[in-house]
């Protein structure tokens, strides 16, 4: 039996009056590629916002490693080794890559010698070190999304949490960024992914996890999650998921 | 990294000589003002420029220091010198209480409010008759001695003081930058989200950063102090000394060791001309040519005239690798 690494019971997120997250549960063993996907509005990224400390949830809990914490402040859950790239990528612009990555690396670094030492090996595993005395904010889209997460990596975590990091990329750069994760995974770092580019995340996954309207409506392998009626109501709507019932009863 | 540091060592050599070739009275005291306010500027760099928090209200901490010295000296005849230090951590005490509300607010809000406290400051020190209110108070004058901060007969004495405050606040300047803390500044003030997921606790080091910028503004304000030989609220808590710190650095580069320093290198010339060639009714010509300046550096350069070297630099190399 794995141990899990994250534990999310029953979690409740409200904004006035709109339930954003409904009493969400689901755990994240060590080691695993768990995704989470959904449609628009589902509630993504507020879980993500809850689990890394940006928002207090309303109720439930979150529990990293075998500790609370539900409600600690993002720093002190990095500090734990639970981290977390933005969806809407935020480098530091005026900063050089290495800058942003050395930012990061302080973090666990007695002095600024290992920080420097840990910031080089990050940027040559990423295949950013070409590019390391570039300003963050004329990166191409790609990699300023490689750049969020090297300076995660900086940090040294445990576990990573990756909003949309493939978002807006084309063929390529998704393979990379598919490529990238799997390592970081050899590498012994969990992984919790949102993800709307489905062939991306479905070959790389073990687990899939599907938000709709806040609630988990499925968790399961993907094999399973693509078969899913539900999953398939959420996407694609009745009036469509009855179509495709018509179409494959005549095939 | 070398290149950068050989270049401060040329300005402090240059600065520390120049009194001493000319020993006009007048030039010896805009060589100390200069020195007072680009020191005034490095610390209000810490946490403006690095950590990206705006405030609009150092002329509280430079008037804490200017009035704990004095009060110290002119009530208890205790030295300046322990006067300043006091003074230094008097004024971390307060930026930290009144900052740490104060961090919640961001942007804009944060640096109204911090112009908010300094006035307040300032009104209760005009309204507070133990330090003598809205009348100021005139130092009393002893003869020269170091322990005293006092010196009449020359102004070397006063300018060596001011630079050892200006490489003292060089030296932290240049040490906050290329360490942790520079690092962590510099990426709460480009984005406060991503600093507290690499696991930055963004207000400890805002705090930080506001201690040390008020303690060694606060310093200065006794020196200021013991220059002058008087002080009152509207001088040492006015808007001016705030504005004027904050110019100087956004027209010298916000956000870099050289700003503070070209900055007022240009301006603080400027002001004591303008004043000494207008008199009395100069007063403000220098903040308007200076507001001018300012207008036109932010429309074509806003990281400064620091910025302006840097382009220059820039093109200068792109030229060199389009001719070789």
């Amino acid at each position: 039996m794995p141990r899990p690494l994250l534990e999310i019971q029953n979690v409740t997120m409200k904004f006035g009056n709109l339930v954003a997250n409904d009493d969400v549960s689901f755990s994240v063993n060590e080691g695993e590629i768990v995704s989470l996907i959904g449609p628009n509005g589902a509630g993504k990224t507020t879980l993500f916002n809850c689990i890394s400390g940006f928002y207090k949830p309303v109720s439930g809990k979150i529990i990293f490693d075998g500790k609370d914490i539900t409600g600690k402040s993002t720093h002190e859950i990095t500090l734990l080794g639970l981290t977390r790239t933005f969806q809407i990528v935020k480098p530091l612009k005026e900063m050089t890559v290495k800058e942003n990555v050395l930012t990061g690396a302080f973090l666990h670094a007695k002095n600024k010698k290992e920080a420097e030492q840990i910031a080089q090996k990050v940027l040559q595993t990423t295949h950013l070190w070409e590019k390391k005395d570039m300003l963050a904010g004329s990166l191409t889209i790609a990699d300023k999304k490689r750049l969020e997460i090297a300076r995660m990596l900086a940090t040294r975590p445990r576990m990573m949490m990756l909003d949309e990091a493939m978002a807006g990329l084309n063929r390529t750069e998704v393979k990379e960024a598919m490529e990238l994760c799997l390592m970081l995974n050899r590498d012994g770092i969990t992984l919790l992914i949102v993800e709307h580019v489905m062939e991306a995340i479905m070959p790389i996954s073990n687990r899939v996890v599907v938000l709709s309207a806040g609630k988990k409506i499925a968790e399961g392998s993907p094999e399973q999650i693509i078969n899913n009626e539900e999953v398939i109501k959420a996407y694609l709507g009745e009036r469509y998921y009855a179509k495709s019932r018509q179409a494959n009863s005549r095939i | 990294m070398a290149m950068k540091n050989r270049l401060l060592y040329v300005i402090s050599v240059v600065a520390l000589v120049l009194p001493f070739i000319f020993r006009n009275v007048n030039f010896q005291h805009i060589m100390i003002m200069l020195l007072i306010f680009a020191g005034l500027g490095e610390s209000w760099n810490i946490i403006t420029g690095f950590a990206g928090q705006t405030s609009f209200g150092h002329a509280a901490f430079f008037g804490i220091g200017a009035y704990t010295s004095t009060i110290l000296f002119y009530k208890f005849g205790i030295s300046p010198w322990v006067g300043m230090l006091l003074g230094a951590l008097f004024a971390a005490v307060v930026s930290a209480i009144v900052s740490y509300p104060c961090f919640r607010l961001k942007g804009h809000y944060f640096a109204v409010a911090t112009l908010a406290v300094a006035e307040i400051i300032k009104q209760l020190f005009v309204s507070w008759d133990y330090v003598e209110g809205a009348t100021g108070i005139s130092i009393p004058v002893k003869p020269d001695s170091f322990w005293m901060m006092q010196f009449h007969r020359s102004k070397i004495p006063y300018f060596l003081i001011a630079y050892v405050l200006f490489i003292v606040s060089v030296v932290i300047a240049v040490l906050i930058e290329r360490n942790k803390m520079g690092y962590y500044l510099k990426a709460i003030r480009e984005s406060h989200e991503a600093a507290e997921a690499l696991g930055i606790n963004t207000t400890r080091y805002k705090l930080y950063a506001m201690i040390v910028s008020s303690a060694v503004t606060a310093m200065f304000g006794t020196l200021y102090a013991q220059y002058i030989l008087y002080i009152d609220p509207f001088m040492v808590f006015g808007l001016d000394i705030s504005m004027k710190i904050v110019l100087l650095t956004v027209l010298g580069g916000l956000g870099t060791v050289y700003g503070p320093i070209i900055g007022s290198a240009i301006l603080i010339p400027l002001s004591e001309y303008t004043r000494a060639f207008l008199g009395g009714t100069g007063k403000g010509i220098d903040l308007m040519i200076y507001g001018a300046l300012i207008v036109i550096v932010a429309c074509f350069e806003p990281r400064g005239v620091f910025g302006l070297f840097q382009r220059s630099k820039k093109r200068g190399a792109q030229y060199a690798k389009t001719t070789a």
